[in-house]
């Protein structure tokens, strides 16, 4: 049972900053994920926690207790790497027994811990394998093994299922969904994809050059990005952004400029000067007939999904996404009107951040 | 089948004249490179008269010999043409002259004087498994044989555990004076215990290993080449696996034992060939050290033994043999191994 | 064969480990809590570093002690300062080209003869290597028999290989039987002074070309085959791909095998000793012989000599090493 705080930690090499000044507290028993592009600092900052990189400047609070000192395999933690590291000498059974005998475990609470990690992954026919002869699927969930016999504080998940194909990352999603449900522990995931964060974590750390962009729970992000990074990295498909001005503005109304074409939208007026970036994201765009909407647009082309259609256009030469409901059909250079769902739409500051004072949103 | 095999060619196409330059080159490599030794086994065979012959014969062969009754020692056997243009084999029982005085062995009364160029010898395919049993009673070409044994295999197994536990300290750990320990690795590839011999003799002087199979062994346990081959080889190691085992509460020994050295066994084994090599053929060091005869090594020894006056080649020959053979049998099983080995490190 | 190399190996992973964590584990894990993680990195260097500590860096100190101290002594406290008499002694001479001029003649024949020996031996070496990896790099079959055939003289104790080929060349050898038999009179191979020299250069080519054809073959095989498979598309004649394709692109590993040869080149004794003991006089007599014979031969041993001789020896060594490490970056040889 863990409880971890962070406390201003970052992270130098040489002249070059990993990680500035990340403070975050994990509640016991939660599920984080640390998300951001490749090289955002995220996989940095997990080793800090498992104690593979020296925090430079920080501290690192385990239950309280200063852990910044405390070597790898005293912290209590378990680590479940990206490329599984499982050692391909030993059997299965002897990858997880490996920590335990170090640990000098009696023999039959070893057998006894792996038989039972064992059955919750369904290994128990593979004990006897080497890692080479497992298929991807299996040496995640041995690797996962090896972390739950040792009975962790905390579990540490550095990109587990980055090498899995697609259809093997959902399934390994929900079992991972389901191992927190029963084990209970505090989990800290790192992934590059959104969709693995939204899933997952009970709570998101969007991380973006080392520093923390925005915490807050999968549906938090969604709706109230905190800036125009997160808005554009959390959802899929991305959220169109538009660089636009305040043409004109009243008490209970404003009008936005979008080249030629001018969104009049009814609310109190954000507070900020003339450039702002209008953010709807495409499920919050309805195609309708040319002149119906907001302004036209032209079809660039269309993405059949099945389900839904997604049709890329654009205005006065700027690129907006529509994500339209079952299967639309639009022909490429076809004039269509666009409608913005006005409770969806945000708004950032030219500095990128959101901007206070717009309430128009209702749930 | 045959012939398919002969002219079985890669791609199949036509042939050209640098094809058959290519085989004529070959063959001509398989005389050069296999025939001096084959020289060497089948010589090694040969009785001493055997070996003094000239023109030598190519086969080790020797006269028979026969008992006949009435004769207290075996009688050589000759084959002879009789006057009358007959052939019959004759036991000789002396020669007097030009003249030498022979029976039929099945019928001894019946004595013949026959005339020396009219006699030929019967020979017969003899190994005159002497050559090695003799040195190795007599002489102390067993204990030269065992203190080869005892040095290469002493001497491989210090290199393979002081060797690694360096490479693993420098592929794994990024420690301050890192770099510093990989130049003085790399100068000492540039100073070969030729240039030393005396300081090293020295050295070992002081250490009272001189005449000591240890005063062999230690110098040149510790090799450059195979700290680099075997951190080149811990360098392609996933980093993780460390860690996982770091994280797994493995210390340090731990992680060097259960995880880098079975991990690296390839490269390990690729040392281990390449060491047993140098320490069974090793020769100048040894020759400074060893002054003693009871103490040489198989190929001290045999320069010792064929440096004398009087050069007992068939010994010197069968106990060439005993020095080859451990590294040929290796070779026959290791050869492919060897040969990648050699070609991926460059070194020798 | 994969199955039981996977056998053997796990046999031995399970006696390395159960000795291991059994006998020595305990006690370097004691060690490493006394120490911290953080050195242990020295404590995997201390072996091997206190050998070459031993016998090489300290050596190193002591070979230049040596060569400007005097007398017969061993011990480095009974031996005089000499400065660089030993040094002088060496470069005596009324003509460096005429050895016997010298103050130490034996020194600069030796001298003489390393450099003839090396210069024929790596150049006719590299060209012979040369062609059998060419060759062997053909469409031929069982290509891997025929590169051992070429190979297997590098495993022999060059003592073997000496005396293979004194057994061959002697008076009454294998070769003045052919030689006999061709209606020739027999020839003192090893007693003549320029038949020894070539003898002694053959030999050592013969046992150490397999080497070499092993490096430049696996040079060849670096070559990626498109380029001649492209060379195939344009007709291009064979003559025209070996100088237009291979070679060039052989080049600098052709470098880096004759600064390798030169290096072995210029240490050779073992065969030699054996095989003509550097006769006849000092025909063959080379500089490891002139160090060996000077400090531990049968006359009176001059320490301080084959020690300056021997830090001669090393600088030449050192600069061609520069050479080579140089060429092939950092790569050990």
């Amino acid at each position: 049972m863990a409880r971890l705080t962070l406390e201003c930690v970052s992270k130098r090499y040489g002249k070059i900053e990993a990680v500035r000044g990340v403070s975050l507290d994990v509640a016991d028993g939660e599920f984080v994920v640390l998300v951001g592009p490749s090289g955002c600092g995220k996989s940095t900052l997990l080793r800090m926690i498992a104690g593979l990189e020296e925090i430079t400047t920080g501290e690192l609070r385990i239950d309280d207790v200063r852990a910044n000192e405390i070597g790898a395999a005293d912290r209590g933690l378990a680590m479940v790497f990206q490329s599984y590291a499982l050692y391909p000498h030993m059997t299965i059974y002897r990858n997880m027994a490996f920590g335990l005998e170090n640990a000098r475990m009696p023999r039959d609470e070893i057998a006894r811990r792996v038989e039972r990690a064992a059955r919750m992954l369904r290994l128990e026919a593979y004990l006897d394998r080497r890692p080479g002869a497992l298929s991807g699927g299996q040496r995640q969930r041995a690797a996962i093994g090896r972390a739950i016999v040792r009975d962790p504080k905390a579990f540490l998940f550095d990109e587990p299922l980055s090498n899995l194909d697609a259809e093997l990352r959902v399934a390994m999603r929900k079992e991972l969904s389901a191992l927190h449900a029963e084990l209970g522990r505090t989990m800290i995931y790192v992934t590059h994809d959104q969709v693995e964060a939204m899933t997952l974590a009970s709570r998101i750390v969007v991380l973006q050059s080392g520093r923390i962009e925005q915490v807050g729970t999968p549906l938090e992000l969604y709706n109230h990005p905190a800036n125009v990074f997160v808005a554009g990295f959390i959802g899929s498909p991305r959220m169109n952004i538009l660089e636009t001005r305040i043409a004109a503005r009243s008490e209970s109304r404003f009008t936005l400029g979008l080249g030629e074409t001018a969104v009049v939208i009814d609310g109190q007026p954000p507070s900020s000067n003339e450039a702002i970036q209008l953010g709807v994201r495409p499920e919050h765009v309805r195609v309708v007939a040319p002149g119906a909407g907001d302004f036209n647009a032209s079809v660039e082309h269309c993405e059949h999904l099945g389900a839904h259609t997604l049709i890329h256009a654009t205005v006065n030469g700027r690129p907006i996404t529509a994500l339209q409901e079952g299967q639309a059909s639009a022909r490429r250079g076809e004039r269509v009107g666009l409608l913005l769902r006005r409770e969806a739409l945000h708004f950032f500051g030219a500095d990128g951040e959101a901007l206070t004072g717009w309430r128009g949103r209702t749930r | 089948m045959i012939r398919k095999l002969i002219f079985a060619r890669r791609n199949g196409l036509r042939w050209h004249w640098t094809d058959i330059v290519s085989y004529a080159y070959l063959v001509l490599g398989v005389v050069l490179m296999f025939g001096p030794v084959v020289w060497l086994a089948l010589s090694s065979f040969k009785s001493e008269s055997g070996l003094i012959e000239f023109p030598p014969a190519i086969f080790p062969t020797s006269q028979v010999e026969v008992r006949v009754a009435g004769f207290e020692k075996p009688l050589p056997l000759y084959r002879v043409t009789r006057p009358d243009g007959s052939n019959a084999v004759l036991a000789q029982v002396r020669r007097i002259g030009i003249e030498a005085t022979m029976v039929d062995p099945k019928n001894p009364a019946a004595v013949e004087r026959v005339p020396l160029e009219a006699r030929e010898p019967v020979r017969e395919f003899t190994l005159a498994w002497d050559n090695y049993t003799e040195p190795l009673k007599q002489f102390h070409f067993l204990s030269y044989f065992w203190n080869s044994v005892f040095v290469t295999a002493a001497a491989t197994l210090i290199t393979l555990v002081i060797n690694s536990m360096a490479a693993y300290a420098l592929a794994i750990y990024e420690f301050r004076g890192r770099g510093v320990v990989m130049a003085l690795v790399l100068g000492t590839l540039m100073i070969p215990i030729t240039v030393l011999l005396v300081p090293v003799y020295l050295a070992v002087s002081k250490l009272g290993l001189v005449n000591s199979l240890w005063g062999v062994i230690l110098p040149g346990a510790a090799t450059p080449t195979g700290v680099f081959l075997l951190r080149q080889y811990m360098l392609t190691l996933p980093r993780d696996l460390i860690e996982a085992a770091r994280m797994d509460r493995a210390s340090e020994w731990k992680i060097y034992a259960r995880i880098v050295i079975p991990l690296s066994l390839p490269a390990l084994a690729v040392l281990a060939i390449f060491s047993v090599m140098w320490r069974w053929n090793e020769f100048l060091w040894p020759l400074v050290v060893l002054n003693k005869s009871e103490v040489y090594t198989l190929p001290v020894g045999l320069s010792a033994f064929q440096g004398e006056l009087q050069v007992r080649w068939n010994y010197v020959l069968a106990m060439t043999m005993v020095t080859l053979l451990p590294v040929t049998v290796v070779f026959a099983f290791l050869q492919r191994f060897i040969a990648t080995g050699i070609a991926n490190t460059g070194m020798k | 064969m994969i199955g039981t190399r996977r056998r053997a190996g796990e046999w031995a992973e399970d006696a390395i480990g159960w000795f291991s964590d059994r006998l020595i584990e305990p006690w370097i894990a004691a060690i490493q809590r006394r120490i911290g993680a953080g050195r242990m990195p020295w404590f995997f260097l201390a072996p091997n570093l206190c050998f070459f500590a031993l016998f090489v860096f300290v050596p190193l100190a002591i070979n230049v002690y040596f060569s400007v101290t005097g007398g017969p002594r061993l011990e480095p406290a009974e031996r005089p300062f000499v400065g660089t008499e030993h040094y002088a002694a060496l470069f005596d001479c009324k003509s460096y080209f005429d050895p016997s001029s010298c103050r130490i003649d034996r020194f600069w024949a030796s001298v003489r003869n390393t450099l003839i020996f090396v210069l024929m031996q790596v150049g006719f070496m590299v060209l012979v290597s040369l062609a059998t990896a060419l060759v062997l790099n053909g469409r031929i079959v069982m290509r891997g028999f025929f590169r051992a055939v070429f190979f297997f003289p590098v495993l022999l104790s060059p003592v073997v290989v000496a005396l293979v080929w004194k057994w061959i060349l002697q008076r009454d050898g294998l070769l003045n039987a052919v030689v006999v038999s061709l209606g020739g009179e027999r020839v003192p191979f090893l007693a003549d002074s320029s038949w020894a020299m070539f003898w002694t250069i053959f030999v050592s080519i013969w046992a150490h070309m397999g080497f070499y054809t092993l490096v430049i073959l696996a040079g060849l095989q670096a070559i990626p085959n498109d380029l001649y498979e492209a060379a195939e598309m344009d007709g291009t004649s064979r003559m025209r791909v070996l100088t237009r394709i291979t070679l060039p692109l052989l080049w600098p590993n052709l470098i880096v095998v004759i600064v390798l040869a030169l290096i072995k080149g210029v240490q050779t004794f073992d065969e030699i000793f054996v095989l003509t003991g550097g006769g006849p006089g000092t025909a063959t007599f080379l500089i490891v012989q002139f160090i060996y014979e000077t400090g531990f031969g049968n006359q009176v041993q001059n320490f301080g000599l084959a020690a300056a001789a021997s830090i001669l020896l090393g600088v030449m060594l050192v600069v061609m090493t520069a050479i080579q490490l140089r060429l092939t970056r950092g790569r050990p040889a």
